[in-house]
């Protein structure tokens, strides 16, 4: 950096309050900073929102972009599904208390930042997150602070604003660029020192997700992403298959195959989208859901489904339910069967519940 | 004739990602259209286009066609 450029940083933007405070922090102190917005498919920005017609008359935004907006800066958001499947996959710290990587995930999202300020025509100095020590189980902790550091190929060159008069001063610190006396100490899992300072910021406004920004950390949707790699008899993983996971009631009586089951209008209209890729069921006598057939079922398998179906629909106390069942080969079929009483579903058909 | 990104059927933020790996490899001053289909455009868009200082020409619902167009002008 020559002494007359404007010390430049990147900064993670999830979309919550941390990062948001985190780039705030730097920004008054007449640093440029970008935000750089991940995009790993397993995001909950995004997604549901836009499926459940229930929430349809709620306005939808993308957190990260309104956090950018509201601090005046440029956000990159950048599609990693295909690199981010090995830290899901194959994470080398290991997992947290469900499916979530996040130690491995955040040295990954700090390379990635560095790798982004090396090859974009802007160049960045230091890379910015708003971790605070001890606010996360998993990856926000005394001991895991210098392994993102130093794994993700930053070192001293990232910079935790909200924290870092608990960690060794940083280049950034060294340099002058930023003045050490203005960042943070805060600590633990309390939120009272970021809601204050976001008060004095006068954000009134600010996205504060329970669990984070991931579904990976929500026990129910790794329990449905285990059970798909248990099925399949791989681990492994496509976009669509995860975006799947989030949406419906997922139901697998035997291991041959498992149902995705649209619990509302808004699902039924995401679930039609992937009619060519599945056997699907449609129901004919009443109203009822859309139901995707994943596997290879049986003929009474299908007997079975049309009963579950059944059971989810309008005819759910009728003596009988008629179905179509669209194969993927392009024939069809009609079934009628009575629709399954609740007693006759064990619990554990339910994935995720 | 403007180029056409096409991010039917994916959802947001795809669609914004699309265009924005369009806008990385074209220059300032082309114009060019998204066409989509998650109502999360109308809001993505209108703020991507802002911060980074592009131009929001247009944006509309087609409802027959069931989708949403979105014309946009890079800006430098």
């Amino acid at each position: 950096m020559t002494d007359t450029r404007k010390p430049s940083a990147i900064a993670l933007i999830s979309g919550g309050l941390d990062s948001m405070l985190a780039a705030k922090v730097i920004l008054d102190q007449g640093v440029h900073v970008e935000g750089v917005n991940f995009y790993t498919g397993f995001c909950v920005e995004g997604h549901t929102h836009a499926v459940r017609a229930k929430n349809k008359n709620k306005q939808k935004r993308n957190n990260a972009l309104w956090v950018a907006e509201q601090l005046g800066i440029k956000l990159h958001i950048v599609d990693v599904i295909e690199e981010y499947k090995d830290v899901v996959l194959n994470p080398s710290h290991g997992y947290g208390k469900n499916l979530n990587p996040c130690l491995d995930c955040k040295i990954f999202m700090v390379n990635k930042a560095l790798e982004l300020s090396g090859f974009d025509t802007d160049s960045f100095d230091f890379v910015v997150t708003g971790e605070v020590i001890g606010q996360r189980p998993k990856s926000q902790k005394n001991e895991t602070m210098p392994i993102i550091a130093q794994e993700s190929g930053a070192h001293d060159r990232l910079l935790r604003p909200l924290c870092a008069k608990n960690l060794p001063e940083t280049l950034p610190e060294r340099a002058g660029w930023v003045n050490r006396e203005l960042l943070h100490g805060f600590y633990g899992r309390n939120r009272k020192p970021q809601m204050e300072l976001a008060a004095r910021y006068g954000f009134t406004d600010y996205s504060q997700p329970a669990g984070g920004c991931c579904f990976l950390t929500d026990e129910r949707y790794s329990s449905k992403l285990k059970d798909l790699w248990q099925f399949r008899g791989e681990k492994n993983y496509e976009l669509d298959d995860i975006l799947l996971l989030k949406i419906g009631r997922h139901i697998r009586p035997n291991a041959r195959f498992k149902l995705i089951m649209a619990r509302e209008e808004g699902e039924n209209r995401f679930l039609r989208g992937y009619r060519k890729n599945f056997t699907y069921i449609e129901i004919d006598s009443h109203e009822g859901p859309l139901t995707l057939v994943e596997g290879n079922p049986s003929t009474s398998d299908l007997t079975l489904a049309t009963r579950l179906v059944g059971r989810y629909s309008q005819g759910k106390n009728a003596d009988e339910v008629s179905v179509t069942i669209h194969h993927r080969n392009g024939v069809s079929e009609q079934i009628s069967a009575s629709p399954i009483a609740p007693h006759e579903i064990p619990d554990n058909w339910h994935i995720g519940l | 004739m403007e180029e056409i990104v096409d991010a039917i059927g994916l959802l947001c933020p795809l669609p914004l990602i699309r265009a924005q790996e369009f806008a990385k490899s074209t220059k300032p001053g082309t114009t060019f259209i998204v066409h989509a289909t998650d109502p999360g455009v109308f809001r993505d868009f209108p703020a991507w286009c802002r911060m980074h200082g592009h131009t929001l020409v247009d944006i509309v619902e087609h409802k027959a066609e069931q989708i949403i167009e979105v014309t946009i002008e890079l800006g430098n």
